[in-house]
């Protein structure tokens, strides 16, 4: 079988969803067509039509409420967000009418909201964001972010048949860099379930989509270089975070090291630190370090969006620290 | 703003309404001044808990706009759309329950007031109080109908405040260019909170925005109950025929504050008073029943007795119910999981902590 991208791991998750179910449809700035900024949705239109396959107006606000009242009506609602910068546009609505409207008036409300996320990729402050940590603290939402081709896929398509919203947080540096040879057949991945990147004993590194294959490089580093056994934890999910398998490699280790893209003031990082104080605390052999964004808007220049953004260097350094007190 | 001139309602020129309907118009009018007024009975005795929203003066807004709606029709209400709910089928004992924050109330204790929905049976949808939201919504809704030819229509109340929203905007706009059967009521009442629609909007006319939007809009005085059910019933029927989205202007007046609390100092003296002298909507529409319909004076009165009735039963059953159980606030967060766990301090110690589940010889702990 043939090696697919990240990319099209999610179009061809789009494609079976829609074929498999006719209230799957989607919505967004510049999908149909043109098939969306990076091509996502490309002959997506053709395959579905333009009423399932919607251009909207300029409108997060507009198509994220309209997604809402969908699916209240037993539809299956994608929006796609253009960067996922402009979810921000959608901020009230998803977390004052979407993420309640289950708890509050018993109204259903699956519903999948996608699209480019992360930096390293030179595209400033308003083309490369992780806004995930912004709704972490919105109870009735759930948010995954995969880092490969076969999780994009199968968390796809898990988002798609949850019965309520889903975030789904997809890195655009990872679009058409990484692929893999899927999993045949109907391929599904639970939300809420994290997976072991790779096998280790002396250190756990917490972490999830882009920095997972950073941290993957660290730990190869660290092996080769000190000797370590690096163990990496890709979350996958982030609400519900799996508790179970940090706890895991938590016991297993003694010595946690989280990274993540986003900045790390009030970052995800800050919460599994709080869970593991909260259920582990006396498995823990050293202080949990954090690597993450520095607490500044991303800028453009390289230069400057080099030393913001953590880099496989940073996680060494930082791991060997852990790994040495 | 001064009181419109006071005529009498005018009977729908060609109008479908039996004698049997226009007495029903009167019921659902009355019966929701009545228990709006039973409901600040309620408050004073502090067994409603939260604030309390009143319609006065408006019901013929809610209740001939909600009236030219089908049992399949979706309608969206908003806060000053207890006629509308009741004509839905929203009964008096779940606004009572809904509002003393009964256990076995619409949404269980968990929203205020007239907040809550039903779109299995009565198709209403409960609102939330971000204003212009459920205009996006109810684009939505109101799509999945013409994605599925489905012949209905949604109806969404904003008030001349929620205008000015984003909400509002990318709502209607989405509406329009999809052309989905969605019927946008703005009831423009003359005050968002304290602030007149003067300051609001430069425009003096609401309806004049549908122009911008590329719809058909239409303007009626929301005090006439009957061209009030006749402005909406046109666009309804457009809508039915796939002709797209469109913008109603009611005009009417906010006799009472925002809420109970409001003592509507910011209100020019004479205005509230001019307005309930000359332009009360059940008293216009009384005189439109007893002389040209031919009503009698003792029909309306026993239509007011059997809401008495009907309010003080349901006031006796809403006492009684039962307050929610606290737990229940755990349940029905996600469909999956089904249920949060409470925090650890309620539940018992169960951290690492406390099960030291290392080794005491560990030293981390005093075994």
């Amino acid at each position: 079988m043939a090696e697919v991208t990240y990319l099209e791991a999610i179009r061809q998750a789009l494609f079976e969803e829609m074929e498999r179910d006719p209230n799957v449809f989607c919505m967004g700035e510049d999908i149909g067509a043109y098939g969306g900024a990076f091509k996502v949705t490309e002959g997506l239109q053709a395959r579905f039509g333009a009423e399932r396959v919607l251009d909207t107006p300029i409108s997060e606000t507009g198509f994220v409420g309209a997604a809402a009242g969908a699916a209240h009506m037993g539809m299956r609602p994608v929006c796609e967000m253009q960067f996922i910068d402009f979810i921000s546009c959608a901020y009230s609505i998803l977390t004052n009418y979407v993420a309640t409207a289950r708890y509050r008036a018993f109204l259903p409300c699956p519903m999948v909201v996608r699209g480019p996320s992360g930096g390293y990729v030179r595209g400033g402050p308003f083309h490369s964001q992780n806004p995930e940590a912004a709704f972490l603290h919105t109870p009735g939402l759930k948010i995954v972010y995969p880092a490969t081709a076969s999780d994009a896929k199968g968390l796809l398509k898990a988002a798609i048949r949850d019965d309520d919203c889903v975030l789904f947080f997809e890195h655009k540096y990872l679009y058409r860099r990484i692929k893999e040879e899927l999993p045949q057949g109907d391929h599904v991945v639970p939300i809420g379930k994290a997976r072991i990147a790779r096998e280790g004993k002396d250190l756990s590194i917490i972490t999830y989509a882009a920095t997972m294959w950073k941290a993957l490089e660290a730990a190869e580093q660290l092996e080769r270089e000190d000797g370590l056994s690096v163990e990496v934890l890709d979350l996958r999910s982030i609400s519900p975070m799996d508790d179970e398998a940090i706890v895991a490699t938590v016991k297993k280790t003694s010595r946690v090291l989280i990274v993540h893209e986003d900045t790390v003031t009030g970052g995800i990082a800050g919460e599994i630190t709080a869970r593991i104080n909260d259920l582990a605390f006396e498995w823990l052999d050293a202080p949990i370090k954090r690597v993450a964004a520095h607490d500044v808007p991303l800028p453009y220049a390289p230069q400057l969006e080099d030393f913001v953004l953590p880099q496989t260097g940073d996680i060494v350094r930082a791991g060997r620290w852990v790994a040495k007190y | 703003m001064a009181a419109s001139s006071a005529t009498a309602p005018s009977r729908a020129d060609s109008t479908d309404l039996t004698r049997d309907q226009l007495l029903e118009l009167y019921y659902w009018m009355r019966l929701t001044r009545s228990l709006e007024e039973r409901l600040v009975n309620l408050y004073r005795q502090t067994k409603v808990v939260g604030g309390l929203f009143r319609s006065l003066g408006q019901e013929a807004c809610a209740v001939g706009s909600a009236y030219a709606l089908r049992r399949e029709d979706v309608l969206s209400p908003l806060i000053r759309n207890l006629g509308s709910m009741l004509v839905k089928g929203a009964t008096p004992l779940e606004v009572l329950r809904q509002y003393m924050a009964k256990g076995d109330s619409p949404t269980r204790g968990r929203e205020l007031n007239i907040h809550f929905g039903d779109v299995e049976e009565r198709n209403f949808i409960g609102q939330i109080s971000h204003l212009g939201d459920m205009v996006p919504v109810m684009a939505g809704v109101t799509l999945s109908f013409k994605l599925r030819r489905e012949p209905r229509v949604g109806l969404v109340y904003v008030g001349d405040g929620a205008t000015s929203t984003g909400a509002f905007h990318e709502g209607i706009n989405l509406a329009a260019v999809q052309r989905c059967p969605l019927v946008v009521i703005v009831e423009n009442n003359g005050y968002a909170y304290s602030t007149p629609t003067s300051l609001q909007c430069a425009a003096s006319r609401l309806v004049d925005k549908a122009a911008g939007y590329g719809i058909a809009g239409a303007r009626a005085d929301g005090n006439d109950v009957l061209a009030t059910y006749r402005v909406t019933r046109e666009a309804v029927d457009r809508a039915r025929r796939g002709e797209g989205a469109s913008l109603v202007e009611l005009t009417t007046y906010r006799r009472k504050g925002h809420a109970e609390h409001d003592n509507q100092s910011y209100v020019p003296a004479g205005e509230i008073e001019r307005w309930t002298a000359e332009d009360d909507p059940l008293d216009r529409y009384a005189k439109v029943l007893t002389g040209q319909e031919g009503v009698t004076a003792a029909e309306l009165e026993a239509l007011d007795t059997r809401i008495t009735g009907e309010i003080d039963r349901a006031t006796d059953e809403a006492d009684a119910s039962p307050p929610p159980e606290p737990r229940d606030c755990l349940v029905g967060i996600y469909a999956d999981p089904p249920e949060a766990p409470a925090l650890w301090y309620r539940d018992g110690i169960r951290t690492a902590v406390d099960r030291h589940e290392r080794p005491a010889g560990w030293g981390t702990h005093d075994g």
